[in-house]
This record gives structure tokens, sequence and C-alpha cells, in this order.
């Protein structure tokens, strides 16, 4: 067991687990924040995706001991920031979840994205969210929804 | 399907704190719906009357439907589980709709199980056949429709006037005098009022909901992160359990060593369970983490004497010669010997393999369970509530009423939650039993779900085929080779009939074609591997077969793919022509003009009531089909939410390309499973969808279909008749490892 001090959407939280623990199953019981969501523990599926140090990330396989001071976001604090508000929002507005189990995942890869490439083509978007699975097959709406948040996007993201 | 599993001895349900003031809408129309039908010539109640069972009336709770409380909020329950379909807004604006309630007060909940929530056409509280709108549409309406006659009922009597003078909008009832009145400040007296046994409906002009798109109401929450699903579920002292299973079905554990596994830190028990078949090991920690560690630390020896080792190469040796003879006859119609009469050159000889598909919803399986002795306490996304908590009753030596069973907001689940022996139920309560009194939360993980079993079946069809001199099928002797996913449940003897197990064959059996001598047979082999329904059922290799070969028959009779199957239909196959006819419409603009080396697929096909018909436009990239456009054109009767059935169409596409996908297939060597996780069972992602997809309702005031399973069917043989289109070979054997 090892203590590590969290700066988790602009708050700072400490816990004291096993270092070995993926950051994603501290978030979800340790931190009881549920909303970061566990899909196949390999990375395959993106439903566990955060933001660490800017960066989206598979939570599923990056141990707490790897987190050293980066900033972790996750779903839970993505609405805080001005294009996660707006990616949220289209999201809504589109109607893209079905089941919505990996939306959470889903978002967090659209955030990066477009703070990445706020114009972003048809290639950028499979290239980007080509790693977030979803069973149900949103994709299409996925799709045109993060269109519809870039079009409310400034042109230079932020 | 009515009387099954039925259980009426459950009395009603101890329903979790509302307010104090519940308003009743329920209580006398399910005595109406369930144990006094109308009396014929009765306005309402046509489409789902069940029979009635033979029994006493029961008290039902008040609030067991409606619950209009006094901040206005109105709050509805859902007789269903929400796994992405819809069904947790379509529901509600069904009775909100008759209620004439204010939409956006509109609160919707997942009702626990109960008898009151069981499907009125089952008889048993689930999810499957597409039946949520299909088989609820009338009982919510009637629900909305009785409930605001008691409010307006109410307000007259307030007024001193009569019913007819009143009218209702958005949660408020008007007299003739400019009087007016909240729904929440007439609830509490409207609730001792006698439910009407007979209300007007309303017409399809009056509707204010009903065909309007309507947003989900769970979206917002499934944005943010705020949703909870079952397995985020976290209750005060609540453990966290896994399960060794064997590596073969019905493997029993031999012994275990678990020194290693007991040193992690948080581990609390480890202890052997019975399994569904087999045994395993349970480890309970006091997080996740700690008992996946452990898990991977034991050391288990298993005994796998007896076991049939189920090898796919084998398999597939076998089902090909049982393919080969004919099978119990599921149709025979016309000469059987038609065929040999027509020469070799007239004729088509095509054999098919589908494999073992698992479903993988996103949201792994999970079930908590708390074991207090004398009660028990159950949350799961579950399809089969009723199932579900006969059998954690069972396990616990509990009676079925002893077990509280909440439904959870699932993560999908395309059949997978709805399995008649609660396997994974049953395993959660075989650990809870030994942790008395603690909550204990069961995950699967990936790899569990995976190499866990109840797959869709492998299949192998062959077809003859004898084609006229018109070019139409003149004679078709088919072959279907399966397990049969119901034998052995209590579904088997409604399903199987003469030895065929219908959801194996329908889609051909059943086919809107006309083919003059027409045999179809079956033989269903027993294997050591669990098969079950997976989202459309037989639909999704009969489909498949069915729309591949009128393809072909089409081209070979050099004709256009939507007017030979206009040809083919049978006229009463209403549905599926005017499918036909609304994509033939709408995908106009853009088949007739595709870019070289693009092609198009048409397919149509007819399921659980809805007719769908889908054309394609498809190229070759890196050796995969890329789809870069998908037209589909629904006919399922009324559309209660257009937005819902437009998404379920767009997304149910991209699911049902799962068997295209060149991993898209479980194998089997020496009895174990060879995919573990989704490095190996690859699934479609966003580069594997249809780029676009625009969804066609036919306007329709006839009954409501369902739109769930629908959409799986017609994609995957759309998109190999473009294929064929552009490489000239056939597609007959899934996964499409190669193109």
């Amino acid at each position: 067991m090892a203590s590590y001090r969290l700066n988790i959407n602009g708050q700072l939280r400490e816990v004291t687990v096993d270092p070995s623990t993926p950051l994603l199953w501290v978030l979800r019981e340790d931190l009881k924040m549920t909303g970061t969501k566990f899909g196949c523990g390999i990375s395959a599926c993106g439903a566990c995706t955060v933001h660490v140090g800017g960066i989206a990330t598979r939570s599923c396989i990056v141990p707490i001991s790897h987190i050293g001071d980066r900033p972790i976001v996750t779903i839970e604090g993505i609405g805080q920031d001005a294009v996660g508000r707006v990616v949220q929002k289209a999201w809504v507005e589109t109607d893209v979840v079905q089941c919505g189990y990996c939306q959470s995942g889903q978002i967090m890869s659209a955030c990066a994205l477009l703070k990445a490439t706020p114009r972003p083509t048809d290639q950028n978007i499979e290239e980007s969210m080509g790693g977030n699975l979803c069973r149900c097959g949103t994709y299409p709406r996925i799709r045109q929804a993060i269109k519809a948040a870039a079009a409310q996007l400034p042109k230079g993201g932020e | 399907m009515v009387a099954l599993l039925r259980n009426n001895d459950r009395p009603a349900l101890n329903r979790r704190g509302f307010l104090q003031v519940s308003f009743g809408a329920a209580s006398g129309l399910l005595v109406s719906l369930y144990l006094q039908p109308n009396p014929p010539g009765e306005a309402v109640g046509q489409e789902g009357n069940p029979t009635p069972p033979p029994q006493q009336p029961k008290v039902f709770p008040p609030d067991a439907f409606v619950n209009i409380r006094p901040d206005g909020k109105i709050v509805i329950q859902v007789n269903r589980l929400e796994f992405g379909q819809g069904v947790h807004t379509s529901l509600p604006m069904v009775l909100a709709d008759e209620l004439d309630a204010d939409w956006t007060n509109v609160i919707a909940e997942l009702a626990p199980a109960a008898d009151v929530y069981k499907d009125p056409l089952f008889n048993i509280q689930m999810v499957g056949g597409s039946g949520s709108i299909a088989h609820s549409f009338q009982q919510y309406r009637e629900l909305g429709a009785k409930t605001r006659a008691m409010l307006i009922a109410v307000a007259a009597e307030r007024w001193k006037t009569t019913p007819d003078k009143c009218r209702t909008e958005a949660s408020v009832v008007h007299g003739p005098a400019g009087e007016s009145a909240k729904y929440s400040e007439l609830a509490a007296e409207a609730a001792r009022k006698p439910v009407p046994t007979n209300v007007r409906l309303k017409g399809s002009g009056e509707f204010r909901l009903v065909g309007k798109p309507t947003k989900r109401l769970d979206s917002p929450a499934k944005c943010d992160g705020t949703l909870k699903f079952g397995l985020d579920l976290d209750l005060p002292g609540m453990k966290v359990a896994v399960v060794a299973h064997p590596p073969v079905f019905g493997g029993r554990v031999k012994s275990i060593v678990d020194t290693e596994a007991r040193r992690v830190e948080g581990v609390r028990e480890v202890f052997e369970i019975p399994l569904a078949k087999g045994s395993g090991v349970a480890i309970v920690a006091n997080k996740y983490w700690p008992a996946k560690q452990a898990r991977d630390l034991l050391k288990i020896e298993w005994d796998l004497a007896g076991l049939e080792l189920a090898d796919t190469a084998e398999l597939w040796t076998k089902y090909k010669e049982l393919g080969r003879t004919p099978g119990m006859v599921a149709v025979t119609q016309g000469d059987p010997a038609a065929l040999d009469k027509i020469a070799p050159a007239d004729r088509i000889l095509a054999e098919f393999e589908f494999p073992y598909l698992a479903h993988s919803p996103m949201e792994p399986l999970n079930t908590t369970v708390r074991f207090d002795g004398d009660r028990a306490e159950v949350w799961a996304g579950s399809q089969f509530q009723t199932g579900d908590q006969m059998n954690v009753a069972e396990v616990l030596g509990l009676k079925p009423e002893q077990v509280t069973f909440h439904t959870e907001m699932a993560g999908g689940g395309f059949g997978r939650r709805a399995v008649a022996d609660s396997h994974v139920q049953r395993e959660a309560a075989a650990i809870a039993k030994r942790l008395r009194g603690t909550p204990v939360k069961l995950v699967w993980t990936r790899e569990d779900d995976v190499q866990g079993g109840y797959y869709r079946p492998m299949h192998f069809h062959r077809v003859e085929i004898g084609v006229g001199p018109n070019g139409l099928p003149a004679a078709w002797r088919h072959v279907i080779v399966g397990q049969s996913i119901v034998a052995g449940t209590p579904f088997e003897s409604f399903v199987v009939k003469n030895g065929v197990d219908s959801t194996a064959t329908e889609g051909v059996a059943d086919t809107s074609y006309v083919i003059p001598n027409f045999h179809v047979s079956a033989h269903h082999p027993k294997v050591n591997v669990p098969v079950l329904w997976w989202r459309s059922v037989g639909h999704t290799h009969t489909a498949f077969v069915m729309e591949t070969l009128i393809d072909e028959l089409a081209t070979r009779a050099k004709m256009d793919p939507f007017a030979y199957r206009r040809k083919l239909l049978k006229p009463e196959a209403k549905k599926l022509l005017s499918a036909l006819d609304l994509l033939d419409q709408a995908s106009a603009s853009w088949r007739n003009k595709l870019p070289n080396g693009h092609a198009l697929g048409v397919s149509c096909h007819e399921c659980f009531g809805t007719g769908v018909a889908c054309a394609v436009d498809v190229s070759i990239e890196n050796k995969r089909p890329k789809i870069h456009r998908a037209t589909v054109a629904v006919d399922c009767g009324l559309a209660v939410n257009p937005l819902s059935v437009e998404s379920q169409f767009q997304a149910g596409l991209g699911f049902g390309l799962t068997q295209l996908m060149a991993k898209g297939a479980i194998t089997l060597k020496n009895g174990r499973v060879e995919q573990r996780n989704f490095d190996g069972y690859v699934l479609p992602y966003i580069i594997d969808a249809p780029v676009e997809v625009d969804v066609h309702i036919v306007k329709s005031a006839e009954a409501p279909t369902g739109c769930g399973e629908p959409p799986v069917p017609v994609i995957s043989p759309a998109v190999v008749n473009a294929m064929t289109r552009l490489t000239g070979k056939r597609y007959r054997s899934l996964p499409l490892v190669s193109v």
C-alpha cells in the first residue's frame, strides 16, 4: 500500500492503495467516481478513457503509481471545460446515447480530439475515436455530434 | 408463451417509500387487465389481452405505475429493463400522452420485479422478442387514460360540472368557466376514486407526444457520468467478488491452492461455489482489483472427466455431414421431389457457415445480492426479472416474494441478460449465501464474458434451389444445422415443435417469398457449449442466407434487386413491400450515381412484425468493406418515438456487422474458447460502421411493432451483396476473414 496525492478535476484527492491498482479502479472504488467505466481491462474498448496531463488515456491499464503530478480530468469534470461543455451538450442535442455505458469514454475521446483539432475531418474522427467501442453502434450519431460540437467551437479550440 | 413461468402466489410488492401523496391508477386497471378481461364490445384492451389466471383479485400497490407528486413531478414506472433500446422514454411517452401530462415534469423509473410489471402477453417480466412497445403500448395508454379520467372526475365534482365539460393539458384540468387545477392538487383525492373500467383512448390525430421525435430522458445523466449502472452500485459494507470458471464448460474444482491469493491485501474469502453446470471458485475482497489479482494467483486443478471437449473444426465436419441429410421437417409444401426434376444446370447449391458469437454488452455482467437469512435483496440489470428472482430464491432457500429484486440500468444486453438458468444471479446468490448479511457485488470480467458461453450458436445451412424458366425459384430444399437455444429450458415446450426449434428456422420457414416447392428441415445437435438468443435470434443467420441467395437469383435472372424482390414477395407481405417501395424512393438520389469502385447492395427482411429494407454503398478499402452510406426503410406500424426508431436502426446496423468482422467469431479448441477479450474477438468500431445512415419510416397507423431486433438482420447480406458485385465472389462463410 502507498499513498498518492492526485489532482482530479482540479481538486486534490489522496488515496492509499496498492501501487499496481489501475487508475480506473482508484476512481471507481476509492473515490466513488463511477462515471468512468470498466469495459475490457486491456485498453481495447475505451470505456475507461480519461485525460491525464491533457492526453486521452485508458485508465484501465495505467497503474496509479505512474500518474505522478499530472492532472486528471474525468467525465465528472469535463463539463467545467469550455470544449467539454459544448461536447456534452451536442451529445444530448443529437440524442447520441443508447445504453450509454461507453459514452463517458466516447465524450472524453471526442473532447481530446476537438481540443487538438477543432475542425476534424471524417478521417480525424475515425482515427481519434477509432479505439472507442460502442456495442449499440451509435457511431453515426457520434460522428454527427462531434461535427455539431465543432461548429460551435471557436476555430482555435479553447 | 402466455403461461410461461407463471407464478401467481406472490403478494403485492412492498414498494420503496414514495412521498405520502401517491396516486393510484394501477390497481383497478390491473385487476381488469389480468383478472377481468373487458367483456366483448368494450373499447379497450384488445391487443394484449392475456388469458386470465384463475384466482381471486389481489390488491395491488396504488402507485404501481404512476405517482403524481405534490411538486408536480409525475413518476412513471417502466415495466422493462432499459439497456439502450429507449423504452425508458418511449413507454412514459405513451402513458404521459393519454394522461396529458406535462412532459417536462415526467420522471421515468425502472420497476422492480413484481407481478404487476409482467409482460401482458408473455406473463413474465422480461425484455425480449422486440416486445416492449408492441406488448405494452395498449397497457400504457390505458394507464394514462384512466389516470386522467380519475383526475377529471375530482375536478368536475369540485366545480359542480360534468367530466365531459373539462379538458386537460400539461398536467392541468381546465373547467368550463375558466377554472383550473393542477394534477398535483387533485391527485390525493383522485386516488380514492374508483378506477374506471372503460375509457376513451385518443384518436391518432390527438396525440401530443406519440409519433413526435422525442429526446431520451436518460441522455443527460449518461453524458455527465451521473447515471448509475448495475456495476456502479455501491452499498455500505459491500464486498466485490469474482469467480474462477472452469476452462471447459461443466468442469468441476478438484483442488484449490489459494495461499498466494489469500495474501493479497483486501481478500476476504476464497471458496468453491456451484455453477449452473460444474463448479467454480469465488474470491471475495473489499474491492475489485484485489479480487482480480487474487484470482490470477489461484492454482486450481479441474476435474474435466467425462466432459465433451467441443472443437470448432470438428463441429464443422459434423455439421456439414448432418446438413447433407434431411432433418426434422420445419415446413414442406408442394412436391418434395420437384427439385430433382430440374436440370443440374438450373440448380444452385449453396452452403453457409456461421460461427458462435458472444453478445459482449459494454457493461460486463454483474449482480449484487445481500442475503439476510429470511429475505434477500438483488440488484441486477436483468432482461428476465421473474426468472432471475425465482432462481436467486431457489439458491437461497427462499420463496420468490422474500427476494426484493431491483432492476438496474444496464449497459447493453442484446439477449445476454435473459438467461433461463440465471447463471450469473445464481453465482452471486451462492456467494452472498456464504457472506450472510453482507452485500456482495459479483463482477464478470471481460474474459469471463468472452469465454463464458451462452453464445449465438454456430449454424450450417445447406440450400439447393431449382430455378424455373422465369428466373424465379421453382424448388427449394433447405437444411439448417445448429444447437437449439431453448433445449432444456422452460421455453422448450413452447418453441420446439416436431423436434424443430423455430428460433433456428425463423426467417426461412416463414419466408415471405413465394416458393412453390419448399422444404425446410433442421438438425439440433447437442454440444457442450451453452447457447442463447442473440439480438434478432435466428434471423441473424437466416436473413443472411435468404437475402444473399435471393440477390444471386436476381443477378442470374438479370433483374434489378428491387424488382426481383417485389416480384417474388407474397402480396400479403405488406410491410416488406411498403419498406421496399420507400427504400426505392429514398435511395434513388444516390444509388444510380455511385463512384467507380463502389457498389450497391440491397436486402429486405421482416421479423418481430417489422418490415425492413436496406441499401448500402460499399467499396473495398484495406481489404475490408467500407460502408459509405446505408439507407433504411422501416414499416413498424405507428412509430411511437421516431427519433428512437431512427436511433435503433442507425446503430443497430453497426451491431449487425459483428458477424462480418474478420475476428467476429468465438472458436473452440479442445473444449477451450480460443478468444479471451476484445483483442481476439474484435467487434465493430467506428471505422467498420456505416459513415452515414438515413432512416425512413413508413407512415402508418397500425399497431406499433418492435424495433430492437429488426435492424440487425438486414445489414450483413446487403453489404456482401454489394461486395459480390465488386469482386464476383460469393461470401457464404462467416466471419468474413478475407475479402
